[in-house]
């Protein structure tokens, strides 16, 4: 009875094989590096690059002991920082040729020392949290002049709209910095315009200016309405920053407001500074607005004429200039999804779904304009670029799609940065720093000390009190620790202190299924049954008992994953995964040291599972007087 | 190796009258030091300052921490940011100093230790802005320590994270709630999740008793302790259940008697090796994981203890009954039967 299939036995070789491949990369340490990443969109990260910067590693005389392509950007290990920096500077100079203006960001990083095989594999090791090994900090500082001429540019458009439905004609609008400004030609349009401002548009102060036919009313935002204004930029911009930081899969990242207009942002673990900076960096806004086909604006286009007033000038994906109207139709505000994926002619394109607001004005702007052009605008930092213009030929709904030429990477990264959201206003990193990894050096070695003295301490008494099952249990524990560790580098989850006291807990709650297992059998066997009967059942009846104490631990674990943030929820992480292998090795891979040990024995005596002291009475009789 | 070598179950039912009174009164002593005394909250649930000095030299940073330490405000952390010359210092909010004169303060005492007085300077930016700002100059016009930045940290945050843990601590009641009463009965589940909160209320008692810093990690242990804990009442209501099963004869006083014994060299066993991993933290894991560890600690003692005598108790005097957990089998051995299944 005590006998496991074969397949059985495959299955746990196999999780024992990819928890030690797995586990295997974080044990080798760190190489410094210089990591190469796209400073754009629209800059590919390819194999060409890879031999640029070969080359240019050549012409500093600078050796590397690689430099591979790996996913979005190229990493070049050396074996010491001072090569490191120098290499950087080399780069940096061969790849960018205007420093003000870099198309690719060179950053210094770690690499993990472990052979190229298991990186084939993508065993790579876990990433350390802040704690542990430092990481990076920004401190960012948000452009709120942009936000206010954003939120005027914005108001213009309110104006026009809210003019024309209430019917009072007016001689044109215009914004001047951040006011906007009316032109009517009689007092008493002004008057009505005004009255009507005063109302809509409480948040603007109105004052009317000029005479005889020149009139105008000029709005300027009231002071309460600038700080609201900026307050809600600052608070865009973090929603986006936690968006994007999101995307970097960073376990415990830190976004705060510093002051009035500054964000501080802290990535643990996160050496990879250029692709942090990469993603938090990007400004990438999606406008919708409509392409100017007139005569002057295609002569415009050509270069032959003036830009018209109202318009701008564009370049299309390709390189085609175009003109288009400064009115916005709709923003990434209005955004609410965005999916990569592929348009009717299996081109990549990029779905996009619109909120209420934003189903409306498209709705409405594309029935009043089928037959034109619509240009989609992808601003980077704070450079436009066409992505298309296709032709409107039917109403559009909340659902449409922008395809045209993108490749698959392209189309996904174009969703991502969208999906991610747009920011209010405009940041620039005005502080990076890298927190030192001293301290995290130290606080590594207490955590992995407490680690393997607890685990030392129970495995020494497991063996003893157990003896043979104490062994089992042991290795069984050992098991658990291996499948965890490997989980958590194969999720690539950032480890923090808290995760390994969550470690160090969950391997001193992991033996308790095995001390039920042990308890379950000498207890079998104190009632008289028969060695291999007896390991059955202890295995049989103990994992009901394994179950539901599991069941309930996980039940907090998920919801302190569900709702903790920070060091919480490394913990957390930690713990439920630690919960979920611990089931596993300790009920499967016990078993099966147990089975393969005595499973075979047809006459089995006895078991070396300790004492087993049979009392005289039977359990339950505690009326009956004893000796 | 034998530990336990009980020969009869223990009484332990006989004497839950005085050992809940005992409990209710440790209770009642956590929730009064919670009231009075309050919990001592780490920055970041609280808000702080952090002053970040830049040295001309590599900075000593267990002088350092002496030095700010004698000023007296409470718990301080001082460690290195970036290079060796940069110390990051961390202090807590001080309702009775304000911000900015408490960053003077620390400022003032790191300048006087290294020979300076503080004066204040007017300068141009690169921008064209006049700033003034405060220095440390020695006599030879030397700077041996900047001030490069003073922040404060909001007290928002911290309400943020509050919210977030009465969440996670409401969800975690009421799933193992759910599950226990799905799992068992609804007896269980209510003296299953009382003898959890007494848990944590009581580590929660020992935080404010001591006014031990309550830091992020201490709540996740907390948390961790919650569902650590119910494990406890999880084992001996199985074996309440198996027993109710196995010995018809008993009385549910009995029952619980038998199951509480039965498991309690599992229990002491358990626990005493989740004890040595804490144990090793508590010895090894230096000062970040102290009051975790210590968490954790009393979070074990006490789990043990109140799933014997608040648990098992709570449920007895729910009136748990064999007809709860045995469900006796309707028909089942005749297929014959036209009314088998027809339940109503």
């Amino acid at each position: 009875m005590n006998r496991y299939p074969l397949w059985k036995y495959a299955l746990l070789l196999v999780a024992l094989l990819i928890g030690l491949v797995y586990t295997l990369p974080n044990l080798f340490g760190e190489a410094p590096a210089v990591q190469v990443s796209s400073a754009k969109v629209t800059v590919k990260v390819d194999a060409a690059l890879s031999s640029r910067i070969e080359q240019a590693l050549k012409d500093a005389g600078i050796q590397p002991d690689f430099v591979q392509l790996e996913g979005n950007s190229v990493r070049a290990r050396f074996t010491d920082p001072d090569v490191q920096i120098k290499a950087k500077d080399a780069i940096s100079k061969a790849l960018n040729a205007d420093p003000a203006e870099p198309t690719y960001i060179v950053a210094l990083n770690l690499v993990s020392r472990s052979p190229k095989w298991l990186a084939s594999l993508h065993a790579f090791p876990m990433y350390l949290g802040l704690d542990l090994r430092g990481g990076v900090h920004f401190l960012m500082q948000v452009d709120m002049k942009a936000a206010l001429t954003k939120k005027a540019e914005a108001l213009t458009g309110d104006l026009r709209t809210l003019l024309r439905d209430k019917g009072i004609r007016h001689a044109g609008i215009s914004r001047d910095g951040n006011s906007v400004i009316v032109n009517f030609r009689e007092a008493e349009l002004r008057d009505k315009a005004a009255v009507l401002l005063r109302e809509q548009l409480a948040d603007v102060e109105w004052t009317p200016l000029g005479a005889g036919s020149e009139l105008q009313l000029s709005g300027a935002l009231k002071p309460k309405a600038m700080v609201a204004v900026q307050e809600a930029a600052l608070r865009q911009n973090i929603t986006t920053l936690h968006n994007r930081v999101n995307e970097l899969a960073v376990s415990e990242p830190v976004i705060q407001q510093q002051g009035l207009d500054r964000v501080v942002v802290q990535l643990p673990g996160v050496q990879d500074t250029a692709k942090a900076k990469d993603i938090i960096g990007r400004t990438a806004t999606l406008e919708l607005r409509m392409v100017d086909d007139s005569t002057e604006a295609q002569a415009a286009a050509v270069g032959s004429a003036p830009v018209p007033f109202g318009t701008e000038r564009f370049t299309e994906r390709g390189g085609a200039p175009l003109i288009v109207k400064r009115q916005v139709v709709l923003t990434g505000d209005n955004l609410s999804d965005a999916q990569p994926g592929f348009d009717e002619h299996q081109q990549p394109a990029v779905h996009l779904t619109v909120d209420a607001k934003g189903a409306r004005i498209i709705k409405d702007v594309s029935r009043e304009n089928i037959g034109k052009r619509m240009a989609i605008i992808l601003f980077e930092k704070g450079k436009g670029e066409v992505l298309t213009a296709p032709s409107i030929r039917g109403e559009l709904g909340n659902r449409f799609q922008i395809s045209g030429a993108m490749t698959t990477q392209e189309a996904a990264d174009t969703a991502l940065l969208l999906r991610a959201g747009s920011l209010a206003a405009p940041m620039t990193i005005i502080e990076e720093r890298t927190i030192g990894p001293s301290l995290g050096k130290e606080n590594i070695d207490k955590g992995i000390h407490s680690v393997i003295w607890g685990f030392a301490a129970v495995a020494l008494f497991m063996c003893l009190y157990y003896m043979l099952f104490g062994v089992f249990s042991t290795l069984a524990l050992g098991f658990n620790l291996l499948l965890l560790v490997a989980v958590l580098s194969m999720l690539q989850a950032t480890l923090s202190l808290p995760g390994i006291a969550a470690i160090a807990l969950v391997l001193g709650m992991a033996i308790d299924s095995n001390v039920l297992i042990n308890e379950r059998v000498r207890e079998e066997l104190r009632g008289g049954a028969s060695p291999q009967v007896a390991i059955n059942a202890g295995y049989e009846r103990a994992f009901a008992t394994i179950l539901d104490s599991n069941v309930t631990t996980l039940i907090a674990g998920i919801a302190l994953l569900a709702f903790g943030s920070g060091p919480v929820k490394g913990f957390a992480v930690v713990h439920c995964l630690g919960i979920l292998t611990s089931m596993f090795s300790s009920v499967m891979f016990s078993r099966a040291l147990v089975n393969l040990w005595y499973g075979g024995k047809k006459k089995l005596k006895s078991v070396s599972i300790g004492q087993v002291w049979k009392p005289a009475a039977e359990p339950g009789t505690t009326d009956a007087p004893q000796a | 190796m034998e530990l336990f070598r009980i020969k009869r179950d223990i009484p332990f039912m006989k004497h839950a009258l005085v050992f809940n009174a005992i409990s209710f009164l440790t209770f009642a002593a956590a929730v009064f030091f919670l009231i009075t005394r309050g919990l001592h909250f780490s920055i970041e649930f609280t808000g702080g300052a952090v002053v970040e000095v830049e040295y001309s030299h590599p900075a000593e940073i267990l002088k350092t921490r002496e030095h700010i330490e004698s000023l007296g405000f409470g718990e301080v952390q001082v460690q290195n940011f970036g290079t060796s010359r940069d110390v990051l210092i961390r202090l807590p909010l001080r309702g009775d100093i304000k911000q900015d004169v408490l960053v003077d303060r620390v400022f003032g005492e790191l300048c006087k230790v290294e020979g300076g007085s503080i004066s204040q300077r007017q300068g141009v930016t690169e921008q064209g802005e006049t700033v003034s700002k405060q220095i440390c100059a020695k006599a030879d016009g030397a700077e041996p320590v900047k001030l490069s930045r003073s922040e404060v940290v909001g007290p928002s945050v911290g309400a943020e994270l509050a919210a977030d843990a009465a969440k996670a601590l409401a969800v975690t009641v009421v799933g193992i709630m759910i599950y226990l009463a799905f799992r068992f009965e609804w007896k269980f589940a209510l003296a299953g999740i009382i003898a959890n909160l007494h848990d944590v209320v009581i580590i929660l008692g020992f935080f404010a008793f001591f006014q031990w810093e309550f830091s992020l990690p201490v709540l996740a242990a907390v948390l961790a302790v919650l569902g650590y804990s119910v494990n406890e009442s999880v084992v001996i209501f199985d074996r309440v259940r198996e027993a109710f099963r196995k010995y018809r004869k008993l009385t549910t006083h009995e029952v619980i008697d038998h199951a509480i014994t039965s498991t309690m060299s599992r229990t002491i066993i358990t626990h005493g090796c989740t004890q040595l991993m804490v144990l090793s933290m508590l010895i090894f894991g230096g000062q970040t994981l102290h009051y975790f560890a210590v968490a954790l600690t009393i979070g074990i003692l006490f789990g043990i203890y109140s799933s014997v005598f608040v648990a098992a108790a709570i449920a007895m005097w729910l009136g748990v009954k064999r007809e709860d957990l045995v469900k006796v089998p309707l028909n089942k051995e005749d297929p014959d039967d036209p009314n088998a299944g027809a339940l109503v």
